[in-house]
């Protein structure tokens, strides 16, 4: 009797020990191969959209949605090792810099009942990120929030000493190897064997979500003399880039290199239409009398006087319709005409000559930024004549201007010229997340069945900074990255299910 | 107290792995297992006070009883080649078991009673699995309980039958959708609990012996559907927000356990007894399983199952070795029920082999070991649930399933 008991256990042993298994096994390794690319250890360079930075803060759960991140999730699948990230300390993504935040929380999308979206909100809370707290080893994710081209190869730029100045960045400060050292040190320092480098965004950005509120620094390639929103030089650009890449390949790592996008595909500058002005015909027609002075004498006068050309006047004239109205803007490309306006024959008084100064009425061709949103339309010192956007024109920084953004685009035309020359000199891959917003912006991107398009809140695709992408759209970023090294690498890598990445979170304080 | 102390004992213990089609677990009696699970038209022991009460009134014996476990292990891993994913089971050891005993009253009546678990089911997928808004971990448990009396109309047919009382438990995770969390990425979920679900229903059987040998049996187990009323939803993770309004509430949900239709014969000659068993199980009243939340702002949940009614072939062979062992083997093929398309991974099963084996020792005259095993082997299948809605658009769940069980058991006869 106990003969047979103790077959039976065995043969249970056995049958225990047989757990079921595919004939291709993921986890076994037999479906996918890395190709001639050696993921062992990735290092990812850039600024705030490689950090995983979202909802105009950076905090845990958007670095571990990062698109490095999840690019070393598949990655693990053929050969890939771990991935570290310089995580902040929680996910209210305010920095502290001695005990005193520098750094706002993240956005959340607040509602005022079921169905009604209040729109973003910061979250409420103490952040506990200090920045002199400098965290120890390296960090395969090097993404610097607000980093520019030449930060990356710029000593001191992770002193802490110099955050409070500017000269340094309180997020590279947080894992800066040293005072002194470099972003693009630190990365090499590693001894990457592949990387991804997606730098050059805040070299256009910072002065297009300033409205142009800076210099176009083309023909200058001396950064120090360069304010926070100037466009770089793209000499400059070219230089500081190849460095990178040169420095990047010196050991044989292979790598995507990423272009830049427009800042006409992002929330930040498609949300607020630039006719947001909705007035009803007796209110059009007050204005147009107010106005009527302004249009049929001054501008006359100015052009009679040689002061303003013809086609100035025509530009600056300002005219309401009952319906939706293009906002007022200050444009300082126009001939300021405030202290003329205050002498004879007109003798404004100086409130009104500034207001008239350099004004002229929004066309289809400008952008409000998304900053804006909080502005149009509300009233100056309550009194209900003066209507910002409407009798009081937005100022510079409040819009983007079709000059303006000429400047952009031609240093960014320039930027990715550089950035796909070099990838194709150097065999690299290249991947034109330009060209991928455009159409998320314009009518949207489907993969598996989840459709993300550039719609604020709603889309999907960006965060609630209206600037950067959702974990949604940071997987879509990273599979285009994933179809470019299984091009240029022969390899069989796959891309993410993006559907089961979020979007924005809703959270009342 | 004896009582409570045994039917809470039997309620903790009755979970079983899912691992035949649906959620319906072939354990029934170690003998029948041993051949197939074939049972409708033997005359062996009290195990027919599930196969057949009809033929209870057959047993040389006065007093006849069975009762035996079984030890679930199954296993599932799912994968999904287009995106990299991968995830397996790791559930818990199921432990189907039965009482079956029954007395002979007169010649021509014998009364019995059976308690039997034959639905249960216990998958526990990884948490926030890819799979999570589906199913994180589910477990299933119920209880029948049947008084029985078997008919002898005449030594070549018989009749028996009885109601039968179901006690069920159910309890349900799953996370609610691909992507919500808390503000500190923790997704969220809902578990659904409810336990003492209570149901009547009734089987009914028939035995017909023509010649010497030769036995015809066919039985039918009644549908019993266990309402779950007041049940507790328990919601975790989830965001302050109006926008999604989960509070913990209770639920209402409906449960088929279908009807089973079986017939089947058995021939003897010699030492060897072949038997042949065909089960037709209605699952055709699984169309899906709606949960009904109390609280009115937040959405029931509607997952759609639509099962179709399925087969089962069992062929079981006996061979009398020795006086004192017998050798049993067998050999079924289980249809499932899920229709393509529908392949849900809370009960991720497809057709399947099932291979048997077991043995009967006579310690004395009175008491017998039974033993028995049962090896089920599914093919690799590549399948979807396609029904899982997300904002109004169907999202389907996709990737390659293999899953394995194996289920020894032992048991004990006794008759005087």
């Amino acid at each position: 009797m106990k003969k047979y008991i103790s077959y039976i256990a065995f043969v249970t042993l056995g049958f225990v020990a047989c757990e079921p298994e595919f004939e291709n096994s993921i986890e076994d390794g037999d479906v996918y191969t890395s190709g001639e690319a050696d993921l062992s250890n990735f290092v990812a360079v850039g600024n705030s959209l490689t950090a995983g930075y979202a909802d105009g803060a950076l905090y845990i759960t958007g670095q571990e949605n990062s698109y490095p991140n999840i690019l070393s999730g598949q990655f693990a699948l053929a050969g890939g090792g771990e991935f570290t990230q310089p995580l902040m300390e929680d996910n209210l993504g305010g920095l502290l810099l001695q005990g005193q935040q520098i750094a706002e929380n993240r956005f959340v999308l607040a509602f005022e009942d079921a169905t009604t979206p209040l729109g973003p909100v910061r979250l409420e809370g103490q952040p506990s990120t200090e920045v002199g707290t400098t965290l120890s080893g390296s960090f395969n994710n090097v993404g610097v929030p607000g980093a520019k081209s030449f930060h990356l190869v710029a000593p001191g730029y992770g002193n802490v000493a110099g955050v409070p100045t500017g000269t340094a960045n309180p997020y590279y400060a947080r894992f800066a190897s040293s005072p002194d050292a470099t972003v693009l040190g630190d990365a090499a320092a590693q001894d990457p064997s592949f990387f991804t480098l997606w730098i050059g965004n805040n070299d256009i950005l910072g002065y297009a979500t300033s409205g142009g509120d800076g210099e176009d620094q083309t023909g200058n390639p001396d950064a120090t003399t360069y304010g926070t929103n100037d466009i770089t030089d793209p000499t400059l650009f070219a230089g500081v880039y190849s460095q990178m890449v040169n420095t990047l390949t010196a050991n044989g790592a292979g790598g995507v290199l990423v272009n830049l996008p427009d800042v006409t595909s992002i929330p930040f500058f498609t949300t607020v239409p630039v006719n947001a002005i909705p007035l009803d015909g007796a209110t059009a027609d007050f204005l147009n009398q107010n106005f009527g002075l302004y249009n049929t004498q001054i501008l006359p006068g100015l052009v009679q006087f040689g002061i303003i050309s013809a086609e100035e006047a025509e530009d600056r004239q300002v005219f309401f319709n009952e319906g939706q109205n293009f906002v007022t803007i200050q444009d300082e490309s126009l001939t300021d005409i405030s202290a003329i306006l205050q002498g004879p024959p007109f003798n404004l008084d100086p409130v009104t000559a500034a207001t008239l100064g350099q004004v002229r009425q929004a066309t289809s061709a400008d952008l409000i930024p998304l900053s804006a949103a909080g502005i149009l339309g509300t009233l100056v010192n309550n009194d209900p004549t003066l209507v910002n956007g409407v009798s009081v024109p937005l100022s510079d920084e409040n819009v983007l201007t079709e000059d303006e953004q000429e400047e952009i685009a031609v240093a960014q035309a320039s930027y990715n010229a550089t950035i796909q020359g070099l990838a194709e000199a150097n065999g690299l891959g290249f991947v034109d997340a330009r060209a991928i917003l455009q159409q998320v912006a314009n009518g949207g991107v489907t993969s598996n069945g989840t459709t993300i398009t550039s719609q604020f809140v709603a889309g999907g695709g960006f965060s609630l900074d209206g600037v950067h992408p959702t974990p949604r759209g940071y997987a879509l970023i990273a599979n285009l990255i994933i179809d470019e090294i299984n091009a240029t690498y022969n390899s069989n890598l796959p891309g993410v299910d993006i559907g089961n990445y979020p979007t924005v979170q809703v959270t009342n304080n | 107290m004896m009582k409570k102390v045994l039917l809470s004992t039997i309620i903790l213990l009755a979970t079983a792995t899912v691992f035949a089609g649906g959620y319906r677990v072939s354990t029934q009696g170690q003998r029948a297992l041993a051949m197939g699970h074939t049972g409708v038209a033997v005359v062996n022991n009290a195990e027919l006070a599930f196969f057949n009460p009809a033929g209870l009134v057959y047993l040389e014996n006065k007093l006849n009883v069975a009762v035996g476990a079984n030890a679930v292990f199954s296993d599932v891993v799912w994968q999904n080649e287009a995106f990299g994913q991968s995830a397996q089971t790791d559930s818990p050891v199921g432990t189907p078991l039965y009482l079956y005993a029954s007395y002979q009253v007169t010649d021509w009546l014998t009364a019995g009673v059976a308690v039997y678990t034959p639905y249960g089911s216990s998958v526990e997928w990884e948490d926030d699995w890819a799979g999570s808004h589906l199913v994180n971990n589910i477990e299933l448990a119920a209880i029948f309980i049947q008084p029985l009396v078997s008919l002898k109309l005449s030594d070549y047919f018989s009749i028996g039958g009885g109601p039968i009382y179901v006690t069920g438990s159910v309890n349900f995770n799953r996370n609610l959708n691909r992507t919500l969390t808390d503000l500190d990425g923790n997704r969220s979920n809902v578990t659904i609990d409810a336990s003492g679900v209570n149901a009547w229903g009734w089987s009914g059987s028939f035995m017909f012996n023509p010649f010497d040998g030769f036995r015809l049996g066919v039985n039918y187990r009644s549908e019993i559907i266990l309402d779950a009323e007041d049940g507790d939803a328990d919601f975790e993770n989830i965001p302050n927000s109006p926008a999604t309004p989960f509070a913990d509430t209770t639920f209402d949900a409906s449960l088929p356990l279908p009807a089973e239709f079986t017939v089947g014969a058995s021939y003897e000659y010699d030492k060897w007894l072949f038997s042949f068993d065909y089960n037709r199980a209605f699952w055709d009243v699984y169309n899906s399983l709606d949960i009904d939340f109390a609280d009115e702002s937040i959405p029931d949940s509607e997952n759609v199952r639509n099962y179709k009614n399925s087969n089962t072939f069992r062929f079981g062979l006996q061979y009398q070795a020795l006086d004192k062992l017998t050798l049993r083997a067998g050999y079924y093929f289980d249809e499932s029920p899920v229709q393509a398309g529908f392949f849900a991974p809370e009960t991720p099963r497809n057709d399947s082999n099932g291979y048997t084996g077991g043995l009967t020792f006579n310690v004395t005259d009175h008491i017998a070991i039974d033993a028995a095993f049962l090896y089920l082997r599914f093919e690799e299948i590549d399948a979807s649930y396609d029904f899982y809605v997300e904002n109004g658009q169907q999202v389907p769940f996709e990737g390659t399933y293999k899953s394995s069980a194996f289920i020894p058991g032992l048991g004990v006869s006794f008759n005087f």
